[in-house]
């Protein structure tokens, strides 16, 4: 009997064990799997590119298709492989595989704080003086969307795709029937708002389930309030930023928008990502959306008619009492490509960087309802899908004195993340201005 | 009964014999063994480490002591995390067990139509759990979906949905389990039962769910660490949201490894749970009584 119960202690230990043992499978197989998929950094022969896998991928690979025929990637001797990493899984994506074997060559990015932990740990090539050699990489780029990448004062990115101010966007169809004209005040916005909600019509589409499209509003009404200086401190790292009377006032602006149903009463739950939010705007049941500029693009590939004749567009207004310019900007200058440093093959690498900068790439871009952030854009904005859509974005950013790079990509993956659930928690109601703004400043 | 016997007897005829006609052999447990070793005990002593360490994916792991595990008590979010899991722990349990354990001894029986309808209970288990999150994710759409209500926009709707959608997907799994334990009971207690008089909710509390005992715990266990480790659901369907209403500790740990790339904390959140994965397990496991393997048929 004394032996029989050792033998079933142990079998118990064994099932006990190997049960519990599943609930690290997870992240230990996230740990150990690193090394699957892509060639990554390995011959030399094949260079690979990861970029965020969206609608304007297109752009890209003919990009690569064009590269990979040409004379310098037969000279440098490879080609280079195109990976589309699908959207929401890109960052842990990129994060995985820079930390295995298998890491690509040449990645999409956000730059600044979203590259700074690659840059910390010695993973970038520093692009400062292969663009000061090279003629066609110095002049190819508007000077003030390429260092808006940098970490420190040196250039880790090439500007890959166009720029993207963060918009609001207006049902013309909408707009047109309720007699409406889109705001230039924050009293005028809420005047509509209220006229809206009369008519049972949403007033802003928001994708409040992925987060960062909350995001935006703060950002805008934090720069309006108290201009780009307030954010810049907190990105400096000084987290007594959050402390600013804007911030607060922001949020509590935020509060009243939500508890005025001016969000829909669901939009905790509709995503962005996943085509709800759009859906919701084209289709009229929301009159507005405050979005980057990619929404011509979103909806132009998923509702075309609305995208061509109803979709309008109009700068963020101005908050009565703020001291911030009208004319400020928040949103992405652009997405970067930065290099491995542990390429085999830098020179393809870097030959396919100044295809970024050619006529024919800018041109897809444009094609593609894009502004590109190349110093030959303008010119070609005049054969852009939507002409006065391109030349809007491009006078807004050209003339704007302060364009702030989104919070969350400034800050970096740690503290943006940590960022988010608080304003998560803002905007579902679960916390006050005052509990978002001292969760903020405890942030490190 | 009489197996035993039988075994015990050859066991005297000579020890050569026993040894080919006896336990098998430990070589036949080396694939499991090593399958084991590699993707769960490997993996395990690795998070262990990672724990003691600050890691952000890149580089080396660097040694910091308990500092991830001062973070993880220190940190205001577990508190409620820990509750969320027990309770989604608990309300999965509740809800599958309930069901399964009817429908597996429905189809225990030998009605007509039977082994159709088992057939078809048993497909979501077939399914990804990816693919059922995305498509109840679709479902629940609060504009587009077919209810068109803010399921997932509340506390109580976005878990009522959790566990049900779990549910959904690992009923057929325990109702199979169920049905191969009541399959196992004896034709002749009922038989008794019924010349006894007993009716049918009688038969079944007195003699069904007794001689399921060991088949609930082994259900229990099964539903109680799988619901510790349930993640993707809640991934897809809630992100942890609305705020943070739904951020069970599966998410939290993913949240802080591949959202925050602190790999050493989410490690400390992952350590934590396989010890309370197999301290549970070990606890439901003595409780019932399932360890000393008493039959459930004794005096048969």
């Amino acid at each position: 009997m004394e032996s029989n119960r050792g033998r079933t202690f142990s079998r118990r230990w064994f099932l006990g064990a190997g049960t519990a043992s599943l609930a690290t499978a997870g992240l230990g197989a996230g740990l150990t799997g690193c090394g699957s998929g892509g060639s990554g950094a390995g011959d030399g022969k094949t260079v690979t590119a990861f970029v965020y896998g969206d609608d304007a991928v297109k752009v890209q690979q003919a990009a690569v298709d064009r590269y990979n025929k040409s004379a310098a990637a037969k000279k440098a001797g490879g080609t280079i492989r195109l990976q589309k990493v699908p959207g929401s899984d890109y960052s842990p994506k990129l994060r995985t595989a820079m930390g295995s074997p298998s890491a690509p060559d040449v990645f999409f990015n956000w730059g600044g704080g979203s590259i700074r932990t690659y840059e910390e740990a010695g993973k970038l090539v520093d692009l400062t003086d292969i663009i000061a050699d090279d003629p066609v990489l110095k002049s190819g780029f508007l000077p003030s969307v390429l260092s808006a990448g940098d970490l420190k004062g040196r250039h880790y990115g090439i500007p890959m795709r166009g720029m993207q101010p963060v918009i609001l966007f207006y049902n013309k169809s909408v707009f047109a029937e309720h007699k409406l004209q889109p705001p230039t005040t924050w009293d005028q916005l809420l005047d509509i708002n209220a006229k809206l909600k009369k008519a049972k019509i949403t007033p802003f589409a928001l994708g409040g389930s992925d987060l960062w499209p909350n995001l935006m509003w703060l950002e805008y009404l934090v720069d309006r309030l108290g201009g780009p200086e307030v954010f810049k401190r907190i990105q400096d790292g000084d987290s007594e930023g959050w402390g600013d009377p804007a911030v607060l006032r922001a949020a509590e602006l935020v509060k009243q928008l939500v508890d005025d149903g001016a969000f829909g009463s669901k939009f905790t739950s509709v995503s962005y990502v996943n085509g709800g939010a759009p859906a919701v705007f084209a289709k009229g049941k929301a009159a507005m959306h405050l979005m980057g500029s990619w929404e011509y693009s979103t909806q132009l590939g998923k509702f075309p008619d609305f995208a061509k004749s109803n979709l309008g567009w109009a700068a963020f207004p101005t908050v009565e009492g703020g001291t911030g310019d009208v004319r400020n900007v928040v949103g992405n200058p652009t997405n970067y490509w930065s290099i491995n440093a542990r390429t085999k093959n830098k020179d393809l690498a870097v030959g396919f960087l100044k295809e970024c900068a050619s006529e024919a790439y800018a041109k897809d871009l444009v094609a593609n309802g894009d502004v590109p952030t190349t110093s030959n854009a303008k010119k070609l904005l005049a054969s852009a899908p939507n002409p006065e859509y391109a030349t809007f974005q491009y006078d807004l950013v050209e003339k704007a004195p302060a364009f702030t790079l989104s919070w969350d990509q400034a800050l970096g993956d740690a503290l943006g993340t940590k960022m988010h659930t608080e304003i998560g928690k803002l905007f579902a109601g679960k916390s006050s201005p005052s509990e978002f703004v001292t969760a903020c400043k405890g942030l490190k | 009964m009489t197996s035993t016997v039988q075994k015990t007897s050859t066991v005297e005829q000579g020890s050569r014999k026993a040894s080919r006609v006896g336990r098998p052999h430990a070589v036949w447990a080396l694939p499991a063994v090593l399958f084991f070793t590699f993707f769960a005990v490997v993996p395990m002593g690795l998070a262990l480490y990672l724990s003691f360490t600050s890691w952000d994916g890149l580089g080396d792991p660097r040694p910091v002591g308990l500092d991830n595990w001062k973070k993880l008590l220190d940190d205001p979010r577990l508190t409620q995390s820990l509750t969320l899991t027990v309770v989604l722990t608990v309300a999965s349990w509740a809800f599958q067990t309930v069901v399964a354990l009817l429908l597996g001894v429905w189809a225990a029986g030998r009605q007509r139509n039977r082994a159709v309808l088992s057939a078809i209970f048993f497909v979501p288990f077939l399914l990804s759990s990816t693919a059922i999150a995305i498509l109840f994710y679709a479902l629940l759409d609060p504009n587009f979906g077919i209810i068109q209500a803010d399921t997932l926009g509340s506390q109580s709707g976005a878990f009522l949905a959790i566990v049900f959608v779990g549910g959904w997907q690992f009923m057929p799994f325990h109702t199979l389990i169920y049905q191969g334990g009541a399959r196992q009971i004896p034709e002749v207690l009922y038989q008794a039962a019924a010349i006894d008089g007993a009716g049918r909710y009688r038969q079944f509390f007195s003699i069904t769910l007794p001689q399921l005992r060991h088949t609930i715990t082994t259900s229990t266990v099964l539903i109680v660490v799988g619901s510790l480790t349930y993640f993707e659901t809640v991934l897809i369907l809630t992100k942890g949201g609305p705020g943070t209403d739904t951020a069970i500790l599966p998410y939290l740990m993913y949240e802080a490894g591949f959202k925050q790339y602190d790999f050493g904390y989410a490690s400390a959140i992952a350590t934590s749970l396989v010890i309370a994965a197999t301290g549970l397990s070990l606890v439901l496991v003595r409780l019932s009584g399932f360890g000393s393997m008493r039959s459930t048929r004794e005096g048969m």
